[in-house]
């Protein structure tokens, strides 16, 4: 089954808003504006309404763990982490500026980030790891991991659902943020993964493919979990890269840009204003 | 020594429930009691060292103490990236037990062996390395990693080595053990060379020359104190070692005496930079390179005799 992403429909004022705190990290003039813009309504919905965290207390034992394996679309979880007040919206301005706290890729000393990573391929093994601590202490906590369709190109990410399957972790969700590029250009021409719903299922994986956009659809997806007792879940969400800049979606020159000058940020807030 | 450190965890197991054994797909029958007792804390997780490591995170950030076994060059080349930046940076308590160190898997060739391991792993901040010398030792050593907050890399050699240690010297992480004082010179090694180079020393003292031998079983951090006071006594310092000479203790003794100014002349008996082409055992590999017990105390008279440790260096790069 194949679900497109949606291209057409607006983005709600929320979306907007946290795409607009995405800009306001570009200050230092870089940043992975196409990979965090593709994947905001999956850390949105995921914070807003699924995950069982506390901004106060980000280390409290009996959270759910959220890491972004994809580290590079750190600006996408920073804005959601901010806008829950795991850290001040002021953050965000001096993203990438020297003696920050927000660097390029997700830090674990970031409060409300569990895992540093930025090199691909680390997200999945350690949330493995992380669901089979939570079921050892007997606790309901649950796992999630976004990982970008490039990243899984690495190995790493099969062998650790090798051992997601082995381990029957249903308390463990692998969120493909299926955005259609990697940073050369399309996937299906850099490393075609299709069938990845098969190949998933062919691991053991029960598996839900979804617009990565739709707000109300990911709401359901994850509320249904787990979708199979004794499986992992694997979450296919079928995004765009560069969602809601309209020349910068499925342009692979957006994967990640340096020198962004004042002007273009400009342009950039004017483009979201016009979905 | 690997019998000794399993069965050294299996022990931390029985009295810590933080601790746990993973291994990757060891041999059959490894830790059978622990698997019986204690099967929730025993896993054995495939040929897939990447995400064994990654995994040993995810349970170390939850407060588990994992042990992971499985051979050294498959720690230390195959999953580095895993080793730097899911234990590394995030300074987490993962121990990595590493069967096969320096040239103990000969006879299965240069695939296995690991000679450039320490370098590997000294040069990862947070990393802690230990080469104990023989089985007592290596338990202690296990027993000393339990509440050590930083990961490790131990150092396994082949069993059944000769036992030089003493439950009366303890096993403190980042600390020498002076095995032996002599007038003369210093050797400091570290594992199973220290054994050989005990005898080297006894070699030697035949020879009229005094040697101090000092046993360095924590390559880092680094007992630089030790380090500096062997070569300050001394006229010629020595560093033996189952390893590269890049990067390894060697390098790392060069490293202390540089910095800290103490000009007496060092000597590096080390593997060279090259893959070994032969086959054959640990002993016949280590003396086709020069590092048996005879050959070290032939090389250090050498040196000593002419007060310049190049002599011996420059020639033994053939």
């Amino acid at each position: 089954m194949t679900v497109a992403a949606t291209t057409g429909t607006p983005l709600d004022e929320r979306s907007k808003y946290l795409r607009s705190l995405i800009i306001d990290g570009l200050s230092a003039g870089r940043g992975h504006v196409g990979s965090s813009l593709s994947l905001v309504e999956i850390v949105r919905v995921l914070y807003d309404d699924v995950l069982n965290v506390r901004p106060g207390e980000p280390k409290w034992p009996e959270r759910d763990r959220f890491i972004l394996s994809k580290g590079h679309g750190c600006l996408a979880q920073f804005a959601v982490l901010a806008d829950h007040g795991f850290f001040p919206k002021e953050e965000l301005k001096s993203f990438c500026h020297s003696g920050a706290l927000l660097g390029g890729h997700v830090d674990a000393h970031v409060p409300g980030v569990e895992a540093s990573t930025g090199a691909l391929g680390h997200g999945l093994p350690i949330g493995v790891g992380a669901a089979i601590a939570a079921r050892m202490r007997g606790r309901s906590s649950r796992v999630f991991v976004v990982m970008g369709d490039g990243e899984l190109n690495e190995g790493s990410i099969w062998e650790a659902a090798l051992a997601a399957s082995k381990h029957k972790l249903d308390n463990l969700t692998a969120i493909v943020d299926y955005n259609q590029l990697q940073s050369y250009g399309r996937v299906d021409e850099v490393m075609p993964l299709e069938p990845l719903a098969d190949k998933w299922r062919a691991f053991g994986f029960a598996v839900r493919e979804i617009d990565g956009h739709n707000v109300a659809a990911l709401r359901a997806t994850f509320a249904a979990l787990p979708f199979e007792a004794g499986k992992p879940n694997a979450v296919i969400a079928h995004t765009l890269k560069g969602r809601g800049i309209s020349y910068a979606e499925l342009n692979a020159d957006w994967h990640h840009k340096s020198s962004i000058k004042p002007d273009v940020i400009a342009q950039l807030r004017e483009a979201l204003e016009q979905n | 020594m690997r019998q000794s450190a399993l069965n050294a965890v299996y022990d931390l197991a029985k009295r810590d429930p933080r601790v746990l054994f993973i291994g990757s797909d060891l041999g059959a029958g490894v830790l059978a009691k622990m698997k019986a007792e204690m099967p929730d804390r025993f896993l054995m997780e495939g040929v897939s060292e990447a995400a064994i490591i990654g995994m040993s995170a995810g349970l170390a950030m939850d407060g588990f103490i994992p042990y992971f076994n499985t051979i050294a060059t498959f720690i230390t080349r195959r999953c580095f990236e895993q080793v730097a930046v899911d234990l590394c940076l995030h300074d987490l308590p993962v121990r990595l037990l590493a069967s096969g160190g320096g040239a103990v898997y000969a006879p299965l060739g240069p695939t296995h062996m690991a000679l450039e391991d320490i370098a590997i792993m000294r040069a990862l901040p947070n990393m802690t390395v230990i080469c104990p010398a023989d089985a007592p030792e290596m338990t202690r050593a296990i027993e000393a990693t339990l509440e050590w907050p930083h990961p490790v890399y131990v150092r396994f050699g082949k069993g059944g080595d000769p036992v030089i240690s003493a439950p009366e010297n303890g096993f403190t992480l980042g600390k020498a053990i002076t095995m032996r004082r002599g007038r003369h010179l210093a050797i400091i090694s570290t594992g199973v060379m220290t054994s050989r180079c005990l005898d080297a020393a006894k070699e030697l003292a035949d020879a009229g020359v005094d040697a101090s031998v000092v046993h360095l079983h924590t390559i880092k951090p680094l007992d630089e104190r030790a380090i500096c006071e062997a070569a300050s006594g001394h006229e010629l310092v020595v560093t033996v070692e189952e390893h590269s000479r890049i990067g390894g203790l060697g390098s790392a003794v060069a490293e202390v005496l540089t910095d800290s100014g103490i000009r007496t002349p060092l000597l590096r008996l080390a593997f060279p930079d090259a893959f070994i082409g032969t086959y054959g055992s640990q002993d016949s590999v280590l003396e086709s390179v020069g590092l048996q017990p005879p050959q070290i105390a032939a090389s250090i008279r050498k040196a000593f005799e002419r007060r310049d440790a190049s002599a011996v260096t420059l020639s033994s790069r053939g």
